[in-house]
């Protein structure tokens, strides 16, 4: 028997509380929220996964960027209750304990980051770029993150942390 | 904003996606890949009643070729069509794909979002129009085929009914010797186009349509005439006549005398890509 809101099932009521289970950054996880909870909201206030930002909260910025299912999406246009049994991966999820990634290393040393706030965004793009494009060019990789918007840094210290990344593993 | 209430429902199929547009009613809508509705959704824009969500609903995502037909599922993703091996004469579906938003909007929207969704400046309804798509459309009563000239209404308004749900969209075979393409202006990469034009150019056919300065996309026929007819300085005379012959709106982000101007240049640049791939 399903219950509202599930798969196959009947109208859950506006409000209602819906059940989400997932997998983040490789650990079961599961929260309760109504249905017009974008999953931003959800990582940030069910999962006290905060490390996901609002910047914009209707898809243009990139600062919400997270991976489902291994690819970059925007969580603000995500709603909490589409990531149902998948896998989301979130910033929180790149360090290693104490050890940083290759990616978040590489920031921190050509200085990608000033007040941060757009970084875990970048990070998640980067990472999804890194991982399934791993001799992308120059050209691939600020098309890849031209969805990203920053402040501070422009741009082109973001780039060559990536582009520092690419080549070590191409190495 | 935050998204308003909305009641919510998961479809595991396709039937039981339309039984439960018919029980939302009026004012139920369909999510897919979310990438136009939930920001609608977000500004509140849009109230729905209820949310039918088919973002996981199976065999609608088929892409199939035969005869120079090319059938696409509702919910084949941007970053599929971005990646398609076209024939020769559908290329300017996949650069149209290629233009829409960044990688992370690619991979969650859909063109049937897209098409239901028809935003004034969005690609691939212009696509649609001008290459004289069929948009194949699923009730509980039964399918019906609309032709894209029939089926953009307005200002985010179709032909669809309370109820219905577009499942594919079929773009049939060219002429013999058709090749195609598409160009848009936008101030940034990714943003919402100005203006953008898709064009197809066989011996003696021709289809000119323009996206982002109307209420719908719009077919230049009076430029099509033109270039239909061939004959030295056509492609130019074409793009001139595009520019002049349609009604184009202004705004704060480009007036009329500008998307006139845009018109004209990728109405030109869009024809000579066309006529330049062998």
């Amino acid at each position: 028997m399903t219950a509202p809101g599930e798969a196959g099932g009947s109208f859950a009521a506006a409000d209602a509380e819906i059940t989400v289970e997932l997998t983040l950054n490789g650990a079961p996880a599961s929260f309760s929220a109504p249905a017009r909870w974008t999953l931003a909201d959800a990582l940030r206030e069910k999962l006290g996964a905060t490390g996901t930002h609002l910047g914009c909260e209707h898809g243009v910025c990139g600062a919400c960027t997270v991976l489902l299912d291994g690819e970059a999406v925007r969580a603000c246009l995500v709603l909490a209750v589409q990531a149902e049994a998948r896998a989301v991966e979130t910033v929180e999820g790149l360090a290693a304990d104490d050890e940083l990634a290759p990616l978040q290393q590489a920031f921190h040393e050509h200085h990608a980051l000033q007040c941060g706030f757009c970084t875990p965004g970048f990070l998640m793009a980067a990472t999804a770029l890194v991982r399934n494009e791993p001799d992308a060019t120059s050209e691939r990789i600020r098309e890849a993150l031209s969805g990203n918007l920053c402040r501070c840094t422009g741009y082109a210290p973001i780039v060559a942390a990536v582009r520092a990344v690419l080549d070590e593993r191409a190495a | 904003m935050k998204p308003p209430p909305f009641a919510y429902a998961r479809a595991e199929s396709l039937e039981q996606a339309l039984a439960l547009l018919a029980e939302g009613g009026e004012d139920a809508k369909a999510l897919a890949g979310g990438q136009s509705l939930v920001p609608a959704l977000s500004f509140r824009l849009l109230r729905p009643t209820h949310l039918v969500d088919i973002d996981r609903v199976g065999g609608l995502d088929a892409v199939r070729g035969a005869d120079g037909r090319l059938s696409l599922g509702a919910l084949v993703r941007h970053a599929t069509l971005a990646r398609l091996q076209p024939s020769q004469s559908h290329r300017a579906l996949r650069a149209a794909a290629r233009a829409i938003g960044h990688d992370a909007i690619r991979v969650r929207g859909t063109l049937g979002g897209s098409l239901a969704h028809a935003d004034p400046a969005a690609e691939l309804p212009v696509v649609a129009l001008a290459l004289d798509a069929e948009l194949v459309v699923a009730s509980l009563e039964g399918r019906r085929s609309v032709a894209a000239a029939d089926f953009f209404l307005g200002p985010f308004t179709t032909a669809l009914a309370p109820g219905e749900l577009l499942v594919e969209a079929v773009f049939p075979a060219l002429p013999p010797g058709a090749r195609t393409a598409f160009a848009e202006f936008a101030a940034r990469a990714g943003d919402f186009a100005l203006a953008c034009v898709c064009v197809g150019v066989a011996p003696g056919w021709a289809r000119i349509a323009v996206g982002g300065v109307g209420a719908t996309p719009v077919r230049a026929q009076a430029a099509e005439a033109v270039l239909a007819g061939g004959g030295a300085g056509a492609l130019q005379e074409a793009a001139a006549t595009a520019s002049r012959e349609l009604e184009v709106y202004g705004d704060r982000a480009a007036d009329q005398g500008y998307r006139r101007g845009l018109v004209q240049t990728l109405t030109r640049r869009a024809l000579a890509d066309a006529l330049e791939t062998a």
